[in-house]
């Protein structure tokens, strides 16, 4: 799921004040699967989704939240919700309103193109989405915790050749630019990137608010646009095709040695060393 | 009848998660310490899932009762401890939302959805449960004051209550009726007169704080009369119609628990060779849970949506509190059966539900009088 801010139809960026320019951002929401026990399906084209509970990906609700924080320090003046995929998508959208989301777009994709549905086809849509609304910034989840991907922004900032600032723990707008912190395998990397821009949120940027009572039901006046891919010029056909999906192997029992020396003998044994 | 609307799943959801996230990791140690859970209370406060039933004008959310249950079986679900502190809040402002009158109602319906306040209902006495006509506290009027004398007992947030819902006999007279002889009062906590007892350690729902309270001399202005002298114990009692189907909305909360820990184990025990799920002295046992809970769902929510729909719904709302009293105390007792050793072992989860579970035979009427109700109103429909 991401967040996009958009805002006046006009397009560009409005300075109010000297250095403080508002945004518009948008958010792509991905609705996932709320897993319990994965279980492949009989004939390995993929996991049984039929009946399993799914919910808004952990790292859309932050990016969510992110968007929401920045609309309530007035630094961006709107936030569209935008998550792609059938009906029931359009829970998860209504979750992003009721935690402080203007308004949002569903756009529709079920059956066969619901299943072969990837990040290429994903960041083509949020990129026509970009050009359509005028954003000026799009907030993602860092990766969606059912297929672990971590394409999605990454690739819609290429689409649009706009700087991206991916596994954001720290967002801080300076002016026309973004200062981002970013969670690196060596630690903490910060960045300071023009605008527009994607950002992919991670962990630790914040920790997302429960949408309470009263704004679950001023959420229902909000609007939900529906759009199709086709309507926004994005052929859905996937260049990938599954041709497995297996369970990881069983795990064997393990073995118990005395010495060093024996385990050292084992594992020449097995080949391994 | 049985399908939610959109935002009849959102509420759910929403109160579904706080439960889960905020409630279940805390409700052991608050079990253990009986300490006023006034974090999680705070958390559900700020999120609107208190006070529901309090009408939008006055600053609540102005639920129906159904969308209330909904809520109150997710908490309740996590812990009924918590649940319960929270619920008499709507108890004790019940009295007031149906009978006050636009000041009362501004003023302490009013002040709760300003501040995350608690109140109570002030009814049980050390000699008067069931007999609500037996009530020996007494009301008398002194000019532009009633002076309160009195004990209460057994009342719930007793010790946490900003004001109090508090009926008291106002007519002296034995041969007075009792549709005539009970005057139901909104006291303000901090009256001078009022001592508040201690604690009360209870089997279950020990995080709940339980109280007997003293009044002496205690001075109430007039304007703080329901309807009216002598209207107390219709008002009283009409409470319990909008209040009865979230107390079964509770049990069936915890019984749903009680049905889960335990399937859960059964999947994962194993005995004489397979997981116990596969014997089928446990899979009867977890079908017949699974059968009283999906039925005290069904009792709840058919009670809350005749109050919903205006019409008198004593009778269901006893059989809906009734069964699902007593189907938590199954329930509850069997998912203790099912974990065998480790159900009677506080390390587990489930002999706090069995604990918590036994008062929901007792509070708010008790099963007894809930079968007097039911009986009479089934012979009354059938005399027509």
């Amino acid at each position: 799921m991401g967040v996009l801010i958009t805002g006046t139809n006009t397009g560009s960026c409005e300075r109010d004040s000297p250095g403080h320019v508002r945004y518009n951002s948008v958010s792509e929401l991905k609705w996932r699967p709320l897993l319990l026990r994965i279980r492949v399906k009989p004939d390995n084209t993929g996991v049984v989704t039929d009946g399993v509970k799914h919910s808004m990906n952990p790292f859309c609700e932050i990016a969510v939240e992110e968007a929401v924080k920045l609309k309530e320090k007035k630094l961006v003046k709107e936030v569209v919700a935008v998550s792609c995929g059938p009906q029931q998508s359009q829970e998860t959208i209504r979750t992003a309103l009721a935690m402080g989301a203007d308004r949002g777009i569903h756009v529709e994709v079920s059956g066969k193109d619901y299943e072969t549905l990837g990040p290429l086809q994903v960041s083509k849509i949020m990129a026509a989405l970009a050009k359509k609304e005028d954003a000026q910034l799009i907030i993602l989840g860092k990766q969606a915790i059912d297929d672990d991907c971590n394409q999605t922004g990454q690739m819609t900032a290429a689409l649009l050749d706009w700087p991206q600032g991916t596994f954001a723990s720290e967002v801080t707008l300076d002016g026309d630019k973004i200062k981002v912190v970013r969670e690196i395998d060596g630690g903490l990397e910060t960045i300071k990137i023009n605008t527009p821009a994607v950002l992919t949120a991670d962990l630790r940027l914040n920790t997302p608010r429960y949408a309470t009572l009263p704004n679950i039901m001023k959420a229902k006046k909000k609007k939900i646009a529906n759009v199709k891919a086709a309507d926004l010029g994005v052929n859905l056909t996937s260049r990938l095709e599954v041709l497995k999906v297996e369970d990881p192997p069983q795990r064997q029992a393990g073995m118990k040695v005395e010495t060093v020396e024996d385990l050292v003998g084992k594992l020449k044994e097995a080949g391994k060393v | 009848l049985i399908k939610l609307t959109d935002q009849q799943k959102e509420f759910q959801q929403l109160a579904r998660r706080f439960a889960r996230e905020e409630m279940i990791p805390v409700a052991a140690a608050y079990d253990r310490s009986g300490e006023y859970p006034v974090p999680i209370i705070k958390k559900a406060w700020e999120l609107g899932l208190i006070n529901s039933h309090i009408p939008q004008q006055y600053g609540g959310m102005g639920l129906s009762i159904f969308d209330a249950c909904l809520i109150t079986e997710e908490l309740a679900y996590a812990c009924t401890g918590m649940q319960t502190a929270i619920e008499a809040n709507s108890l004790g402002q019940m009295p007031v939302i149906l009978a006050g009158n636009e000041e009362q109602k501004k003023k302490y319906l009013g002040r709760m959805t300003e501040e995350p306040l608690m109140c109570a209902y002030c009814v049980t006495e050390p000699g008067a449960g069931s007999d609500v006509a037996g009530l020996k506290t007494r009301a008398e009027k002194v000019g532009d004051e009633y002076v309160v004398n009195g004990q209460k007992m057994w009342i719930t947030n007793g010790g946490k209550a900003n004001w109090y819902f508090l009926l008291a006999r106002t007519n002296p007279d034995p041969k007075c009726s009792t549709s005539k002889a009970f005057t139901g009062f909104i006291v303000e906590a901090d009256t001078p007169g009022i001592q508040i007892g201690r604690k009360e350690m209870n089997m279950g729902q020990k995080c709940s704080d339980t109280r007997g309270i003293t009044f002496e001399d205690v001075r109430i202005p007039k304007e703080n009369v329901l309807i009216g002298e002598g209207a107390g114990f219709k008002i009283a009692m009409g409470a319990f119609d909008n209040t009865r189907p979230p107390v079964a909305a509770g049990a069936t909360g915890l019984a749903q628990r009680a049905l889960d820990e335990a399937t859960n184990y059964a999947l994962e025990r194993k005995t004489f060779g397979k997981v116990i799920a596969e014997h089928q002295a446990v899979s009867f046992l977890l079908a017949e849970m699974a059968m009283k809970v999906e039925l005290a769902r069904m009792g709840y929510q058919r009670s809350a949506w005749e109050v919903d729909q205006g019409r008198k719904n004593t009778y269901y709302a006893s059989i809906a509190k009734a069964f699902a009293g007593d189907i938590a105390n199954q329930v509850a007792a069997d998912a203790v059966q099912i974990f065998g050793g480790n159900g009677f072992n506080s390390e587990y989860p489930v002999e706090k539900l069995m604990r918590d579970a036994k008062i929901y035979q007792i509070y708010e009427g008790t099963a007894q009088i809930q079968r007097l109700i039911i009986a009479r109103e089934h012979l009354g429909r059938f005399k027509k």
